[in-house]
C-alpha cells in the first residue's frame, strides 16, 4: 500500500510535468493537443541523442553523479533537449495549428494534432527503432527504505520528484509575481481583452509552446530514466497526462499540477485491487469519475 | 494637442471582406468630448470600435489619429498611439487580483509606472482597498472602475468605451458615466456606447446614431435630446433598447 | 478470374463496411461538429455486441445467447448508443475538448477490456463460436461473399438514404444551426446539448451497425480489431471525401482503403526484408500525413458539401 503510494507520487511528478504544458495550450487554444504527449517521446530521445554524443566526446561527463545513473552528460543532454523540445513545440504551430487557425478551422485543429501524433510517434519509431532503449546500461538497485512494509525507492526517482518540486516553486512564483506570468494567465481568460492591454497574442502563444515542450521533454527524460525508452511513450502517457488537466479543470496550472499526482496516485492505488493488465484503463474511470463528481475538475471554471 | 482626436472616414469593416458589417461610417471626436454612439441591435457599434483598435479588420476608409493616418494598426499596440479600449463586460481580468490587473496594464505604459500607479490609486481610492482581492469578486460598479483604471494606465488621449453601464444598477452607471464625463474635461477624449440613452446624451457633447451599418443622423447631443424627429425615431416612444 | 472477382468482393465488401462506420461520423462530425476520437469503440461495441448475442455458448464465458441473427445485430448497435449515451450525458454540456478526450478515452479502456476480461470477449484470444447466418445453404465460399456484400451494399444504402433524410429534415437544419453558433440556436429556444447528444448517439448506432456487419463477415472478432488505427482510417476517409458531405464521405472510404490495401502490398512486396518490421509505422505516417495535408490544403476534402456556411461569415 505505501510502496503503492510511493510509486503513485513518482509517476505523478512525470505527468504534471504533461499536465501543465498541456492544459495552458488547451486554454490558450482552446483544443485538446492529441499531438502533446509526443513532446515528451521527442524530449526523451533528444536527450538519448545528446547523452551518447557527450559519454563518447566527453568521457569525463559519463560519471554517474553520486548513487544516481544520472550522469553529468544526460544532464547537460536534457538542457538541449529541453531547448530542441520547446523548438519544436513551436516549430508545429507554425507548420500546422497557426496555419488551421488563421483559416478560421478551429474545430479542425484537434483532427490535425492527432494526425500530427501519428507522423511524430511513427517517424521517431522509424529513425530510432521499435526496441526500447535506456541512458544507462548500468543496473540501479533500489534503496530499501524499509523490510517490514518492503519499501524501495531509486534513488533517480527521488530526484525526478525533487526537481519537479523545484520546477513547481519556479513556475508559482512567475505566475503569481510577475507581469509575464500574469499576461500569460490575462491571455488564458481573455485572449482578446489581453490584446487591448498590450500584450502581443501571437508571442504569448509561443512562449507557452515553449515552456510547454521545455517541461514536456524534462518528463519525457525523467519517464526514460525511471522505466524506458521507447516510441510508444507518446500513445501511453497521452490519456494519463488528459486525465491530469481534467482533474485538475482545463486551463487551470494549479489544477494539473495537482491532477498529475492524483492520477498517478491513482493508477498505482487502483493496481490493489484491479489487475494490472486494466492499468490502461484507469485514466478513464478517473476521467468518468471527474465528470460525474466535479465536471469542471478542481479548479476548473465552467466555460463553453 | 491636435484639435480632433479621432477621425474615422467611411469605414468598411467586418470579420470576412466580402460581409462588411459597418458601411462607410465616419466619426469625428475632437479632443476632451464625450461621444455617444446609439443605435439598435447589429448596428455594428461595437464593430465600430474593435475596428478602430485593430481587432476587426477595415477594408476600406480611412482612420486618422490626431491627423496622422494610420494603416492596420495592431491591437496590442494601441497604447503607443494613445488610445485605450475598454470592452463590454468581460473588462478585467477576474483570475487576478486588482493589482495584478493594473501592473498587466501599467507594462505598456511608457513613463514612470509607480507614480502611475499611485495617482490612479488616488483616483480610485475604492480600488486601494482591495488590492489584494481576485477581479471577479468586485461589484459590477468597483470592476468598471477598475476597467476605467486600467484604460487610463497608459496615459491615453483618447478611451473607446463599449457599454460601461450594460449591467449596473441605476445609481452606479449614474456614478461611471460622470465620472466619463469628468475625465473629458480633463482633456481625455471619449467615445462611448451607451443604451442608457438618455442619461448619455445629457452628459454627452456629440452624439451619433448608427443603424444597419451606417450613420444614421448626428448632432450636439443635447439637440438631438430634444429633436423631436430624432426622439420619435431613436428615442420616442418604442425606445428602441440597444445592447450589443 | 475467380481469384479476383472474390478479391473484389472481398474489397468491395470491408470498404463498404467502413463507408457506414464513415457516414455515422459524418453526422456526428460533418453535420454537428462532434468530434469522436474513439470511433473504433462504437463500432467495437457493434462487432462484439452482435457476436455475444449471436453466438452459441461456450465454456467459462458470458457469450451465447443464440439470439435470431437481426436482432443480434440490432442488440449490437444498441450497446454501440449505449455506450453512446453514457459519453456523451457526461461531456457534451461542457467545452469540446471533454467529449475529445473522453471518446478516446473510451476506445482506449474498450480495448482494454476486451483483451482482459476472458469471461466477456475472450480475452486476447478473441471471440469465437459465432455461426454466420444461412451458411448451411450458402457455404462459406465466393457465393456467400456475393450474397453478403449484397446485404452489407443494402444497409449502406438504407443508412445514406436515411441521413440524407436526416440532413435535409428540420433535425438536420438544427444540426447545422447548432455546429455553425451554438448561441443562436439556443436563443431561438433550442437545446443544443440535447440535440447533439441525439446526434452523437445516432451516429454511434450507426458505427455500431458497421461494426456487427464487420464482425458477421469475420464469425470473429479479437483486441487486434478494436486498434486506434481504424478511427485514424475512419477519419482519413471523411476528411478526404469531405465533412458534411455523405457522398464524399462513401468515396473517402473506397479511396483511403483502396490506398491503405495498396500501400499495405506495396510495402510487403517490395520494401526490403529488414524494414518489412517498419512497414506499419511507415503506414501510420501515410495516413497522419494524409489527416494533416488535407486539413491544411483542402479542409473541405476533395468532394465538399456544396453550401458551405462558415462561421465566420455568420459573425
Amino acid at each position: 500500500m505505501i510502496q503503492h503510494l510511493l510509486d503513485g507520487i513518482l509517476v505523478g511528478s512525470i505527468l504534471s510535468l504533461g499536465a501543465i504544458g498541456l492544459t495552458m495550450v488547451m486554454h490558450i487554444l482552446r483544443f485538446a493537443n492529441f499531438s502533446h504527449a509526443e513532446l515528451l517521446s521527442i524530449g526523451a530521445y533528444v536527450a538519448l541523442v545528446f547523452d551518447q554524443m557527450f559519454k563518447v566526446t566527453m568521457p569525463l561527463m559519463a560519471n554517474a553523479i553520486g548513487s544516481l545513473s544520472m550522469t553529468w552528460a544526460l544532464v547537460l543532454a536534457t538542457i538541449f533537449s529541453i531547448v530542441f523540445t520547446g523548438v519544436s513545440a513551436v516549430l508545429f504551430d507554425w507548420l500546422v495549428f497557426r496555419r488551421i487557425r488563421q483559416k478560421g478551422e478551429e474545430l479542425s485543429m484537434v483532427f490535425a494534432s492527432f494526425g500530427l501524433a501519428l507522423i511524430v510517434r511513427n517517424l521517431i519509431g522509424l529513425i530510432f527503432g521499435l526496441n526500447t532503449k535506456l541512458y544507462s546500461q548500468d543496473i540501479v538497485f533500489a534503496t530499501v527504505l524499509s523490510r517490514d512494509p518492503l519499501l524501495v525507492v531509486k534513488l533517480d526517482q527521488l530526484a525526478t520528484f525533487s526537481i519537479t518540486l523545484v520546477l513547481m516553486v519556479i513556475i508559482h512564483i512567475v505566475l503569481s509575481r510577475t507581469t509575464f506570468g500574469y499576461s500569460l494567465r490575462a491571455v488564458g481568460e481573455n485572449p482578446e481583452l489581453a490584446q487591448v492591454n498590450g500584450i502581443n497574442l501571437e508571442r504569448a502563444i509561443m512562449a507557452v509552446w515553449i515552456i510547454g515542450g521545455g517541461l514536456a521533454a524534462m518528463a519525457g527524460v525523467f519517464y526514460g530514466l525511471t522505466n524506458q525508452i521507447n516510441p510508444m511513450i507518446g500513445r501511453d502517457l497521452v490519456l494519463p497526462v488528459f486525465a491530469a488537466t481534467i482533474v485538475g479543470g482545463i486551463g487551470s496550472i494549479y489544477g494539473a499540477l495537482l491532477g498529475g499526482f492524483i492520477v498517478g496516485l491513482a493508477s498505482n492505488l487502483a493496481l490493489i485491487i484491479l489487475p494490472s493488465g486494466y492499468s490502461p484503463s484507469v485514466p478513464f474511470i478517473i476521467i468518468l469519475a471527474v465528470l460525474l463528481i466535479r465536471p469542471n475538475g478542481l479548479f476548473g471554471e465552467a466555460r463553453a | 494637442m491636435p484639435e480632433i482626436a479621432l477621425e474615422v472616414s467611411k469605414i468598411f469593416a467586418g470579420y470576412v471582406p466580402d460581409l462588411p458589417i459597418l458601411r462607410g461610417v465616419s466619426v469625428k471626436v475632437k479632443s476632451g468630448s464625450l461621444n455617444v454612439v446609439i443605435g439598435p441591435n447589429g448596428a455594428g457599434k461595437s464593430t465600430l470600435i474593435k475596428a478602430i483598435v485593430g481587432l476587426v479588420p477595415v477594408s476600406k476608409g480611412r482612420i486618422l489619429l490626431g491627423g496622422k493616418e494610420m494603416g492596420g494598426i495592431k491591437p496590442h499596440l494601441i497604447a503607443r498611439h494613445r488610445i485605450s479600449y475598454v470592452p463590454q463586460i468581460d473588462n478585467i481580468f477576474r483570475t487576478l487580483t486588482v493589482r495584478q490587473n493594473l501592473e498587466l496594464a501599467l507594462r505598456s505604459s511608457d513613463r514612470n509606472t509607480n507614480e502611475r500607479l499611485t495617482e490612479l490609486l488616488i483616483k480610485f481610492p475604492i480600488l486601494s482597498e482591495k488590492m489584494k482581492e481576485k477581479a471577479g469578486a468586485l461589484s459590477g460598479g468597483q470592476r468598471q472602475f477598475l476597467a476605467v483604471a486600467m484604460a487610463l494606465a497608459t496615459y491615453p488621449d483618447i478611451i473607446l468605451m463599449d457599454e460601461p453601464s450594460a449591467g449596473l444598477a441605476p445609481k452606479a452607471a449614474q456614478e461611471i458615466l460622470e465620472l466619463l464625463r469628468e475625465l473629458s474635461n480633463s482633456g481625455v477624449a471619449i467615445l462611448l456606447i451607451e443604451q442608457n440613452v438618455n442619461q448619455a446624451l445629457r452628459l454627452a457633447d456629440h452624439c451619433y446614431i448608427l443603424a444597419e451599418g451606417r450613420n444614421q443622423v448626428d448632432g450636439e447631443a443635447s439637440k438631438l435630446l430634444n429633436d423631436p424627429i430624432v426622439g420619435e425615431i431613436y428615442l420616442g416612444g418604442k425606445r428602441l433598447r440597444a445592447g450589443g | 478470374m475467380i481469384g479476383i472477382f472474390s478479391y473484389i468482393v472481398f474489397f468491395a465488401t470491408i470498404a463498404s463496411i467502413l463507408a457506414i462506420a464513415v457516414l455515422g461520423l459524418n453526422l456526428q462530425w460533418g453535420n454537428t461538429g462532434l468530434f469522436n476520437g474513439g470511433v473504433v469503440a462504437f463500432f467495437g461495441a457493434g462487432a462484439y455486441g452482435t457476436l455475444l448475442l449471436g453466438g452459441s455458448p461456450q465454456p467459462d464465458h458470458i457469450a451465447g445467447f443464440e439470439l435470431f441473427y437481426p436482432i443480434a445485430l440490432i442488440g449490437g448497435m444498441a450497446i454501440a448508443g449505449i455506450l453512446a449515451w453514457v459519453v456523451g450525458i457526461l461531456t457534451l454540456k461542457m467545452r469540446h475538448d471533454y467529449l475529445a478526450i473522453s471518446t478516446f478515452g473510451v476506445a482506449v479502456a474498450f480495448e482494454n477490456l476486451m483483451r482482459n476480461a476472458e469471461w466477456l470477449g475472450g480475452g486476447a484470444k478473441g471471440l469465437r463460436g459465432f455461426e454466420r447466418p444461412f451458411r448451411e445453404s450458402l457455404g462459406d465460399g465466393f457465393l456467400y461473399n456475393s450474397v453478403f456484400l449484397i446485404l452489407v451494399l443494402f444497409c449502406l444504402l438504407a443508412t445514406y438514404w436515411f441521413l440524407e433524410y436526416l440532413v435535409s429534415s428540420p433535425f438536420g437544419r438544427l444540426l447545422r444551426a447548432i455546429r455553425e453558433d451554438e448561441n443562436a440556436a439556443r436563443s431561438l429556444g433550442k437545446n443544443p446539448a440535447q440535440i447533439r447528444l441525439t446526434a452523437f448517439v445516432c451516429g454511434s448506432v450507426i458505427m455500431g451497425l458497421a461494426g456487427g456487419l464487420y464482425g458477421t463477415f469475420y464469425a470473429f472478432v479479437s483486441p487486434q480489431d478494436v486498434l486506434p488505427t481504424l478511427t485514424f482510417q475512419i477519419w482519413a476517409m471523411l476528411i478526404v471525401g469531405g465533412a458534411g458531405n455523405n457522398k464524399g464521405a462513401v468515396l473517402g472510404a473506397f479511396l483511403i482503403w483502396a490506398a491503405w490495401t495498396f500501400s499495405g502490398w506495396a510495402l510487403s512486396r517490395f520494401a526490403p526484408i529488414e524494414a518489412q518490421l517498419y512497414t506499419g509505422s511507415i503506414q501510420y505516417v501515410l495516413i497522419g500525413l494524409v489527416i494533416v495535408t488535407m486539413l491544411l490544403w483542402r479542409p473541405q476534402g476533395l468532394f465538399p458539401e456544396r453550401l458551405v456556411v462558415s462561421q465566420s461569415s455568420l459573425r
